[in-house]
């Protein structure tokens, strides 16, 4: 027939990245899905506890943290290394913890109020002391939903 | 024209692969994947100022204190009778405590009660009375203090997996919502954190 294709002088057709695209897409919808936004960075640098029973955090828009640890190592020249308590995006005291936890409720509707956390992510070489006194605080302020940040163990 | 019988060009869409490599890019700089997990507790509300400060009493047999030396060092039982335990011991220690199997004089009372099932029915269920208290001084690691949290955690999760098992035949974490609800009501995670005590500096 005259549209014979010709053998031999062409080597293997180039393969059809038409669908690529598509596998891309699909990478990117599942990222898309399964990752949250980074919302806040970080100025102290902490190593989680260990835990066995954990449980997930369920609904993370009525979750606010408060971080404890060594300030970063880009932060130590200026602030030293003795631990900090860091509120949204500055280091704070704990006279702070009360107004970041109205400004907190009030960015929460109405019926979500009682339901929110706190999640207290402190280094694992804190001492109690400084635990204890945001823990008296936020009694203080009335939030008294916590959760011990503590990453997943296999056992002892 | 010569072009006018022909139909619209397609677009090329080899460029296609390079904006969804971008977008992908972009998503995996900016989001995190990590789930945040913990230990879950409740903080006892703070005494209002102006009332009278009263002692909640708890009689000595219904708790069960736990201490955490600065050093690490774990010392647990009822008022009067604790003694240093190792931290693999706790979970039996507090399971033992808060089920108290021989009805024991030492050991906390128990309550009857009857709570109705989703289903209507009644179950009654005796109600342990006992209360773990848990104490640290200052200068406690947080590290230790998780691993007791946890360990006490542990302790009535295993109770509740019990209890579970005996009414509905499945682990506590396995049961339909409502029936978790209510396990939950039978079996109170009751972990009080006192504030902290300054034995030793």
């Amino acid at each position: 027939m005259a549209v014979m294709k010709k053998k031999g002088n062409k080597g293997l057709p180039p393969i059809s990245t038409a669908s690529l695209p598509d596998v891309i897409f699909m990478i990117l919808f599942f990222f898309m899905v399964s990752t949250t936004m980074r919302d806040q960075e970080l100025l102290v640098r902490y190593k989680l506890p260990e835990a066995t029973e954990v449980q997930k955090l369920e609904k993370k828009s009525l979750v606010s943290y408060i971080h404890i640890g060594q300030p970063s190592l880009a932060m130590q020249a200026k602030f030293g290394t003795a631990p900090r308590i860091q509120l949204n995006d500055s280091y704070k005291t704990t006279k702070d913890i009360l107004d970041f936890v109205a400004a907190e409720r009030d960015k929460l509707s109405e019926a979500d109020r009682a339901s929110m956390t706190i999640c207290l992510k402190a280094d694992q070489t804190t001492k109690m002391g400084v635990v204890t006194d945001v823990k008296q605080e936020l009694r203080r302020a009335n939030a008294l939903k916590i959760s011990y940040a503590a990453s997943k163990s296999l056992g002892y | 024209m010569a072009t006018d019988k022909r139909k619209v060009q397609e677009i090329n869409a080899g460029s296609m692969a390079d904006i969804a490599f971008l977008l992908l890019i972009f998503f995996l700089v900016a989001t995190t994947m990590n789930v945040d997990t913990g230990l879950a507790r409740m903080l006892p509300p703070i005494p209002p100022e102006n009332q009278q400060q009263e002692e909640i009493k708890v009689k000595e047999r219904n708790l069960f204190l736990v201490l955490i030396s600065g050093s690490g060092n774990i010392m647990a039982g009822t008022p009067g009778k604790q003694e240093v335990i190792d931290l693999r011991q706790l979970t039996a220690k507090t399971k033992e405590f808060i089920l108290n199997a021989t009805d024991s004089e030492d050991m906390p009372e128990k309550e009857d009660k009857e709570i109705e099932l989703p289903d209507g029915s009644k179950w009654a269920y005796q109600e342990s009375k006992g209360v773990v208290s848990l104490q640290t001084t200052r200068d406690t690691g947080y590290q230790s203090y998780i691993m007791v949290q946890n360990e006490l955690t542990r302790a009535f999760n295993e109770l509740r997996d019990e209890a579970a098992m005996k009414k509905f035949g499945a682990k506590f974490e396995d049961l339909p919502k409502e029936q978790r609800d209510v396990v939950a009501k039978v079996v109170p995670q009751k972990i009080s954190e006192a504030e902290p005590r300054n034995i030793k500096k």
